[in-house]
């Protein structure tokens, strides 16, 4: 079998055993390809566990910036004996093996179509390394000493990123620095290098930055002006609400006092996670919550409250395999439908879907805003891929002329000026009252919140005529947030096109490789990116030009396309779902298989053409 | 929750307080509980209590969860902003208000289903947060608005009105609070106006988590023989510690009023008020946590019902110091306050590169 060959488009699978310390050298690895100007996308597929169960971290170079997970294995450095045979087995024909070959193993234990590459790991570590502990940690960055010859990585780059890691440190530096060169020394005397899948300094990566979605959201919270978070700790947003902490004990101290403007609760549960949120928002502060799936099943009693007395909140919801607990450190898109109507009884609520950790950033900050312009509960609607995996993205931007948005605010002033007051008083035609805060004026704007039924006054009412007065106001409240949330954006295809394909957030980069995909097969796609529910007219006007529509998502009942259907009118014949929910993150290759099947079926255009 | 609005004129001889407002200023809504409802002598001890202290009516947010106890904030202090929240959570809901806004006074106003069942773990992470609040339960021990089922509160083997005998342990929030760190810890009843009044007072002055137990029977399904939380028993086994004057003088005022050495003790609090507690139980200490969880349990297990402030913390620390808030109120900062700008921002841009 002929060896791959490629350059800055292949893909390294680590397999290390959880707690070995192996994620910061695989994260070394993977930045040091980074800074030879070539796009990675790395991604971490871990177990429910702190130590000793297998994971594994799978890292695609891609000079052509393709940054969705490939799928396959080109190099699998497989440091994980438990899970050797399954390892060995997802090794593309042609590809790489490369292990610890301290302890022999037997022929049956290997492929005849893939190259293996033996290094004796232990051996070398052990004879350097008295320090049990040093042994383990440093063998991790041995392995990427050695990866650095055999795919020709700039050892000045990982140089540079250690000297950066351990800046004041360096002792630290020294032996790290060491390590390195013990496995690159060994590798370029002893082994075959480089390979025929290699590095090569690029110009690719421009000014992009690399950070997780969790630290990006919890940074467009500290932009957005967030000054109360409440949550309660749940794979995989717990990074978030601490990176929020972080953070603000950066940028939101006061200098002079050294006091915070900023109050992080970790809570009991996420009961009162939201309750928190809600007091915090009922008495004008801004406020938010990160959760996951399970977490919201929680918050749904307090949620309806909000939406019903029109509290602002903001909720980030890191989304992962559900039901139940489900796949807890697995990606899904599985709660659109519990967020959109999450609560009993007649209830709509405002999502956002960010496709990476720069729209976590930019959504989180207008969620906040949101919340307030609308006076009801703001869903982030992020997952553990996007979450939990450090991206390349744009880099973070802010407009510092630009101010909060704090919404319809009755002040004293008005108030003293004999301006009417009704809390649920639709003024403007908008959906939208004026509210006060408690404590604005010592005889006019109180009232009293409730999550009972109530006239355009406050005042309890049971009065069924004034109950949907109500309700109709929220809808048009909702109507009203069409035209505030962000907008879709359309990915024409470069010709006219019959097939539409509409998706949404992690998605996104597995999609734009598969558009690409499929025009060199000849299959024409315009794609629409969904950026928000409710949903803007342009959405239903896309779907209505198209004969066929794709919607692509990451569960299994087609929560967006049902939501399409019911809150859009769109006609479900048109719509063809293409799901993946086996908790992986979806690929551009499985994109294209599922619509150039169907597209067979569909399209006019005769087979011969397509493949010729 | 009425239908009924109040006559708005006052009596034009009716006494007005330091801040300018009558006693009517700080009453409500008509109460729309049953007659003879003890819930309804606790609104009017917090109104009198509020009148009293000079506060400013519209300076107290009150929040409360789900009941006949959690109606009632809409009966007091008409002009504040009140919350009736998710039936168990208005700790929670308090606790962020709190955040937002510290220079309020948040009243929590719960029943003893609303706290010892459905919320008892709010109520108890509420106390240990030492949050800034004066939290009262009025505790009748049973549901009223569902109808007389027993509550979490009901004394084993009381009786319920149709003669069901409750064989579940009670609850005893009191013992908790001291437990879970509670600064301020009291017993009342709501019979005993005298009592009660300085009481909240008291609590309200207190700058930290504050707890009023507040016996209240309830006269539709709790106030027969055989019940523990009837009008009759608890005036037959009402065990006073001691009584309460509560005088408050600011820092720099001279205190003028003199009393007998031996059988009263001072209390300062922090911000210069004082709780003169007039000894009923000469061994009583309510600066003693432990001492207090013991006789609390003593005496109950002689079927007392013990009333009075069990414990105070003369220096409480509340959540904003735990958390080392700014002492501007959070729902004021704006963006100047927060958003630390784009030139930050460039330089988190560079090292994440």
């Amino acid at each position: 079998m002929k060896p791959i060959e490629a350059v800055n488009d292949f893909v390294v699978k680590f397999a290390n055993v959880n707690g070995s310390g192996s994620a910061s050298a695989n994260e070394l690895f993977a930045r040091s390809i980074l800074r030879m100007g070539v796009p990675v996308s790395p991604r971490n597929i871990f177990p429910s566990n702190i130590q000793g169960l297998p994971t594994w971290y799978e890292v695609r170079v891609t000079e052509r910036g393709y940054l969705g997970r490939r799928g396959g294995v080109d190099l699998m450095v497989a440091m994980n004996p438990q899970t050797w045979e399954r390892d060995v087995k997802e090794i593309e024909p042609g590809g790489y093996l490369f292990y610890d070959s301290t302890r022999a193993l037997p022929k049956s234990k290997f492929r005849d179509d893939i190259q293996v590459i033996g290094m004796p790991l232990t051996e070398i570590c052990n004879s350097t390394y008295t320090d049990p502990r040093q042994r383990q940690l440093f063998k991790n960055i041995v392995y990427v000493g050695a990866l650095s010859a055999l795919l020709e990585i700039d050892p000045k780059a990982i140089e540079t990123l250690f000297s950066e890691q351990y800046r004041g440190k360096e002792k630290l530096l020294d032996s790290n620095v060491k390590a390195l060169h013990l496995g690159r020394d060994y590798a370029a005397s002893q082994l075959q290098c480089p390979l025929a899948i290699k590095v090569r300094r690029a110009d690719k990566v421009g000014n992009r930055i690399f950070l997780e979605g969790n630290s990006a959201a919890a940074l467009g919270a500290v932009y957005g002006g967030a000054t109360v978070c409440a949550w309660y700790p749940i794979t995989p947003s717990s990074s978030l609400a601490e990176a929020f902490q972080r953070y603000c004990q950066r940028l939101r101290v006061d200098p002079l006092t050294k006091r915070n403007r900023f109050a992080v609760v970790q809570a009991e549960d996420e009961l009162a996670s939201i309750g928190i949120v809600v007091g915090a928002g009922w008495n004008g502060a801004r406020a938010f919550t990160a959760t996951s799936g399970p977490g919201i099943s929680l918050m749904t009693e307090f949620i309806g409250l909000a939406y019903f007395a029109e509290i602002p909140v903001t909720i980030v919801n890191v989304q992962r395999g559900g039901p139940s607990t489900g796949m807890p450190t697995r990606t899904q898109q599985s709660d659109v439908l519990a967020c959109a109507y999450a609560s009993h009884g007649d209830t709509k609520h405002v999502l956002l879907f960010p496709e990476d950790p720069k729209e976590c950033f930019d959504f989180t900050a207008k969620a906040l805003d949101l919340a307030e312009r609308l006076q009801t509960p703001v869903f982030v609607m992020t997952d553990l891929d996007i979450g939990m995996n450090t991206r390349l993205c744009e880099p973070l931007a802010w407009d510092d002329t630009q101010a909060y948005d704090r919404g319809k605010l009755m002040t004293y002033e008005r108030l003293e000026a004999g301006a009417e007051f009704g809390r649920y008083l639709d003024v403007d035609g908008d959906g939208i009252a004026y509210r006060t805060l408690p404590g604005t004026h010592p005889t006019r704007g109180g009232y009293f919140t409730r999550g009972t039924t109530k006239d355009r006054f406050a005042r309890y009412s049971e009065a069924g005529p004034d109950y949907m007065e109500n309700m109709q106001r929220l809808l048009r409240k909702f109507e009203t947030a069409k035209t505030l949330v962000p907008r879709p954006l359309l990915l024409p295809a470069p010709k006219p096109a019959r097939f539409g394909a509409i998706f949404y957030g992690s998605t996104s980069p597995a999609m734009v490789e598969a558009l690409d995909a499929l025009a060199d097969r000849g299959i024409l796609v315009n794609a629409l990116r969904i950026r928000a529910f409710p949903f803007a007219d342009e959405i239903v006007d896309f779907c209505n030009s198209h004969p066929w529509v794709f919607v692509i998502e990451q569960n299994r009942d087609a929560q967006l396309k049902t939501l399409l259907v019911n809150e859009a009118g769109v006609n479900q014949n048109r719509l063809i779902s293409v799901l993946h929910y086996d908790g992986t993150p979806i690929t551009a290759r499985y994109i294209v298989d599922e619509i150039a099947r169907h597209a067979g079926a569909h399209t006019v255009v005769p087979f011969k053409k397509v493949v010729s | 929750m009425t239908y009924i609005a109040k006559p708005r004129l006052h009596h034009p001889t009716l006494a007005v307080n330091k801040v300018g407002y009558t006693r009517r200023d700080y009453e409500g809504k008509i109460s729309t509980l049953c007659a003879g409802c003890g819930h309804d002598s606790i609104s009017a001890a917090i109104i009198q209590a509020c009148w009293e202290l000079d506060v400013e009516p519209h300076r107290v947010a009150k929040l409360s969860g789900i009941g006949c106890s959690s109606k009632t904030p809409d009966y007091f202090l008409g002009n504040s902003h009140g919350f009736n929240s998710v039936h168990g959570r208005m700790p929670s809901v308090l606790t962020g208000a709190n955040l937002a806004n510290r220079d309020l006074i948040y009243l929590g106003i719960s029943g003893d289903g609303d706290s010892a069942s459905i919320g008892i773990g709010q109520f108890a992470h509420g106390m240990r947060r030492a949050v800034n609040m004066v939290y009262i339960v009025e505790n009748n021990g049973v549901y009223g608005l569902t109808k007389g089922q027993f509550s979490a509160t009901a004394d084993q083997g009381s009786q319920s009105k149709r003669g069901i005998v409750n064989n579940d342990s009670a609850v005893d929030l009191v013992a908790l609070a001291l437990q879970l760190g509670a600064t301020f810890v009291a017993r009342s009843f709501s019979g005993d106006k005298s009592q009660l009044v300085p009481l909240i007072k008291a609590a309200i002055v207190h700058p930290g988590a504050a707890f009023i137990d507040v016996i209240s029977p309830c006269v539709a399904f709790n106030n027969h023989t055989g019940s523990t939380k009837s009008y009759e028993y608890v005036r037959d086994h009402n065990e006073p510690v001691n009584r309460i004057d509560f005088d408050y003088w600011p820092k720099r005022e001279e205190i003028t009023v003199d009393y007998a050495e031996g059988e009263v003790v001072s209390v300062t609090q922090h911000d210069g008020s004082v709780l003169r507690l007039h000894k009923l139980a000469a061994d009583y200490d309510a600066h003693d946590r432990i001492g207090a969880m013991n006789f609390l349990q003593q005496r109950h297990a002689l079927g007392e019902v013990v009333t009075g402030l069990l414990y105070v913390d003369p220096q409480p620390e509340d959540l904003h110091a735990h958390l080392k808030t700014a002492e501007t109120p959070f729902n004021t900062l704006g963006a100047k306050d927060l958003c630390p700008g784009s030139a930050a921002l460039e330089k988190i841009n560079a090292s994440l590169r």
